[in-house]
């Protein structure tokens, strides 16, 4: 379920902050704390988020950032893991706070469909037009308004892997995936098992990263589009097409640790740790987020633990990212100032060199990042450009998209069962988002 | 939400009744407060479970004859409850849970009971059953998740499984090895699948030699401090040499087919020459991986390299898979509970009558006797209560099945549908409608614990 996610990409943060915070120190100064801006003097501004810990301190840094440029004092809300049961009241009970970060689009076309949420004036979409690309904006408009900002990414386009068991194997990280499937059977060949695969029921999400990857990878933007909005249906041959594809891996018991029965028990932290921490395979699928789970072996992220791009298994380099929309809940000169700035290359400039962050701005230019793995993904990422998309699972209802064994997280667990029953996984795919989209 | 802790506590219904019943019994009206007064004193407890219990059970009835959105759709939510295959899975699973766990307990509870009102350190024994309880249902299930983990490295219930497995069956050399794939190889599988024997592609004349080279040895199986492989010295007349050896050189380069400088041999293979499908000659290969056949008649053989080399190691049991994963989940609420039926049965098995079972024994009648026409029977008002109350907690039996099962439909139980209903699909109707179906199932287990503790009262 989402929640998993949201926490292991809290401690996420958590990882990566220790080599940020080296970093930070040789940054270039604030630009903006030798003028000390006095536009928004006096002005309070509430933000909430669901970080905490580690990630809060970073955002506070960018918030501070803000207070000395502006003069306005912001002050920091934690909302918790879900966000609704913390704004829902807040709404009703017309008390929001100015901003809030919601972890899902679908958040804000609930709100904004109630219409609990301020759009964007102009000179904040100007801003955002110059720095996000337009398949973002759109993300964060209903019925023609622009109303979020995308202030926070996570990356879902890469597989991990253990350098070592790809060295021993005499193979090079896949840039296709074709090669892929090559070296994996090279790796088995050396007696090494290829992948980790965690189809556990509660942690079946990783499945529909898969498969949006390979999906988005062959169809292409359009298709996967239509597909996410449920407006071409699930028995599509497009999709037939991603899950033959698929089972090239999936399919083959021997490719996944310990085999089916244990692959389909397997949860995502399992699946790092049978990489990283025990040595039972050589490559797990998941996140920039999967680095706060490999920090608990002994395993060093850039080191003993490497990413490579997800293979391109068609005409499109895959970038499918998730991430956090800022909202304005509330009128006024402060909400909308810091929509602005969160906007900026600036706040994504001075977020990237704390480390634990990565930004769908363009205008972040990749040495803004202190962290090494961060840079590489985001230079994948800026290189898919127009191409990249949102997880299609986390834009679906969560009925079909988000929830533990039901909808497409069971569908496609169905399929790593039943590899050669494309046209039964189809079925069930389709009936059940027929089901959820309503 | 009308779960069963919603419905009056029985004890305190009971001690109503009973108490208005006493005070007419007496026939002491005059000393009773006024009613008004009395429900003047009434009125923050009456207010207390309006609010808290009567409306809650109230609106979830009436939330239950809505859909999602909030139209009304009659009996729509009922029906659907046992409608579609993952809701017949939960109702299924729900009646296996009702049948066998309660029995279950209170059967285990009532051995311990009686095994342990003889021995020494009975108190430390009951102590250390009850344990468990202190644990909350969360922690015992993420405990048994680890029990049962697939992995006999992690899961304590497969190491032991396999281990047991192990003692008997044998070990296998080099499990999952086999030949490369592709034409023209010197090896080949002999049919397709886990643990299938290999075999020369051609024939080996007596007097030759044979290079069998093996492929997807997993680190695991290749001894400590390997061998380098060598090709194996000419045969002598009568005799048929090999090599039998793991051919991926680390790293990558080596040339496939051919014993490469630190490719490793594979030692304790057994290979056979093969005449007409019958075995003429066997034996076992060396460190080096190098093996001779001796005393070969003339003629040639193919070799074959058996089946039981290869044969893929055991797993262990699929508990969590569809099959084992109610099952399993039940043996986790087991060690939770035989604590509570073990105490309670105990307490009144101490309540017996001493001279009953005395009286049994002078009459003659055996130990089994004794326990199954009088212990049990004076007994029965206990069990009966441990049982009633085990069904009540059964059916609204939650986390463990949300923690073990995490999510898999095959081990759904209603109390965990209507939650993942109301909460993660957000159909609330739905959701209302199993809970007011719950309280259903309670309210004769209910009735019968407060009927009884009437009786216990008179």
């Amino acid at each position: 379920m989402r929640i998993s996610r949201r926490l292991v990409a809290a401690a996420a943060a958590a990882g990566l902050v220790a080599s940020a915070a080296a970093a930070c120190g040789g940054d270039d100064g604030d630009k903006g704390g030798a003028s000390g801006g006095t536009e928004l003097k006096g002005v309070k501004i509430e933000v909430a988020a669901k970080w905490t810990g580690p990630e809060e301190q970073n955002f506070r840094k960018v918030l501070a950032q803000f207070e000395k440029q502006t003069g306005a004092t912001v002050t920091y809300a934690s909302t918790g893991e879900d966000t609704d049961a913390y704004l829902g009241p807040r709404l009703e009970a017309k008390t929001p706070p100015d901003v809030a970060i919601l972890p899902q689009p679908g958040l804000l076309q609930q709100y904004a469909a109630k219409g609990q949420l301020k759009p964007l004036a102009d000179d904040v979409v100007t801003e955002v037009q110059k720095n996000f690309s337009p398949y973002w904006k759109d993300l964060g408009s209903a019925d023609g308004k622009t109303y979020g900002v995308l202030a926070k990414a996570a990356y879902k386009s890469i597989i991990w892997y253990r350098p070592q068991a790809l060295a021993d194997a005499g193979v090079q990280p896949p840039a296709t995936w074709a090669d892929l499937v090559k070296d994996a059977g090279t790796l088995q060949d050396a007696g090494t098992t290829p992948f980790a695969l965690a189809a556990a029921s509660s942690d079946s999400w990783t499945l529909t990263d898969w498969f949006e990857n390979v999906y988005l990878s062959q169809a292409g933007p359009d298709l996967y589009d239509k597909l996410a909005g449920h407006e071409i249906k699930w028995t599509d041959p497009s999709v037939a097409k991603a899950l033959q594809t698929l089972a090239q891996v999936w399919g083959k018991p021997d490719f996944l640790a310990g085999g089916l029965a244990q692959a389909t028990k397997t949860k995502f932290d399992g699946s790092v740790t049978d990489v990283f921490g025990s040595n039972k395979a050589a490559m797990v699928y998941g996140g920039d987020f999967a680095a706060a789970n490999i920090a608990t072996t002994k395993a060093k992220v850039g080191t003993d633990a490497k990413v490579f791009a997800f293979p391109k298994a068609g005409g499109t380099a895959p970038a499918l990212l998730g991430g956090d929309v800022a909202v304005a809940m509330k009128d006024g000169k402060g909400a909308m100032a810091l929509m602005k700035f969160l906007a900026s290359p600036e706040a994504g400039k001075t977020w990237a060199g704390i480390g634990g962050y990565l930004s769908p701005n363009k205008n972040v230019p990749p040495d803004s990042y202190s962290d090494p793995v961060a840079k590489q993904l985001i230079a994948q990422m800026q290189a898919a450009g127009d191409a990249a998309r949102y997880d299609m699972s986390d834009l679906a209802p969560a009925a079909f998209g988000g929830s533990p064994g039901k909808g497409e997280w069971e569908a496609l667990r169905y399929f790593v069962q039943h590899p050669s029953d494309v046209k039964g996984t189809q079925q069930r795919l389709e009936d059940e988002a027929a089901k959820a989209f309503k | 939400m009308a779960r069963q802790e919603d419905a009056p506590p029985p004890a305190a219904a009971a001690d109503a009744a009973a108490g208005g019943r006493r005070g007419r019994r007496g026939g002491r009206e005059g000393l009773n407060p006024p009613s008004w007064l009395a429900g003047g004193f009434l009125l923050p407890a009456l207010l207390l479970l309006g609010f808290l219990v009567v409306y809650p059970i109230v609106y979830s009835v009436v939330r239950s004859f809505f859909d999602a959105s909030g139209d009304f759709n009659g009996l729509d939510n009922y029906t659907g409850v046992f409608k579609g295959h993952d809701n017949l899975v939960a109702v299924r699973n729900t009646a296996v849970w009702v049948v066998v766990a309660p029995t279950i307990v209170t059967i285990i509870g009532l051995l311990f009971a009686v095994l342990t009102e003889r021995i020494r350190w009975a108190t430390a024994f009951k102590l250390v059953v009850f344990m468990p309880m202190a644990i909350s249902f969360l922690a015992s299930g993420v405990i048994f998740r680890l029990v049962y983990e697939q992995d006999p490295d992690k899961g304590v219930a497969n190491a032991a499984v396999v281990a047991v497995h192990d003692t008997f069956a044998g070990k296998t050399a080099y499990p999952g090895a086999g030949p490369r794939a592709g034409q023209d190889q010197p090896v080949r599988a002999e049919g397709s699948g886990d643990g299938v024997p290999v075999v020369t592609t051609k024939p080996v004349e007596a007097g030759g030699s044979a290079l069998l080279p093996l492929l997807r040895v997993k680190p695991e199986y290749l001894p400590d401090k390997p061998v380098p492989a060598r090709t194996a010295p000419a045969a002598k007349p009568g005799q048929i040499t090999g090599t039998v050896w793991f051919d991926f050189t680390k790293g990558g380069g080596g040339t496939p087919n051919a014993v490469d400088p630190t490719e490793s041999g594979l030692p304790g293979v057994t290979v056979q020459a093969l005449r007409g499908g019958k075995v003429v000659a066997s034996t076992e290969t060396r460190a080096d991986g190098t093996f001779t056949l001796a005393e070969v008649p003339p003629g040639s053989y193919t070799l074959r390299l058996p089946k039981d080399n290869f044969t893929a190691a055991y797993g262990g049991a699929e508990w969590l898979g569809s099959t084992l994963i109610t099952p399993a989940i039940i043996g986790a609420y087991l060690w939770v509970w035989s604590g509570f039926a073990m105490v309670l049965i105990a307490a009144g098995l101490a309540a017996i009558p001493r001279d009953a079972l005395e009286a049994a024994r002078v009459d003659g009648a055996t130990e089994w006797q004794v326990f199954r026409r009088v212990t049990i029977p004076l007994l029965a008002p206990v069990l009966a209560v441990v049982l009633v109350t085990l069904v009540i907690n059964v059916l609204k039996v939650f986390d463990l099945v949300f923690i073990i099962g995490g999510g898999d439909p095959n081990a759904s139980v209603l109390a965990l549908q209507m939650w993942t209903k109301s909460f993660g699909e957000g159909d609330q109707g739905t959701g209302s409608a199993i809970a007011v179906l719950l309280f259903l199932l309670v309210l004769p287990a209910m009735l019968f614990n407060i009927r009884r503790l009437r009786q216990e009262r008179k």
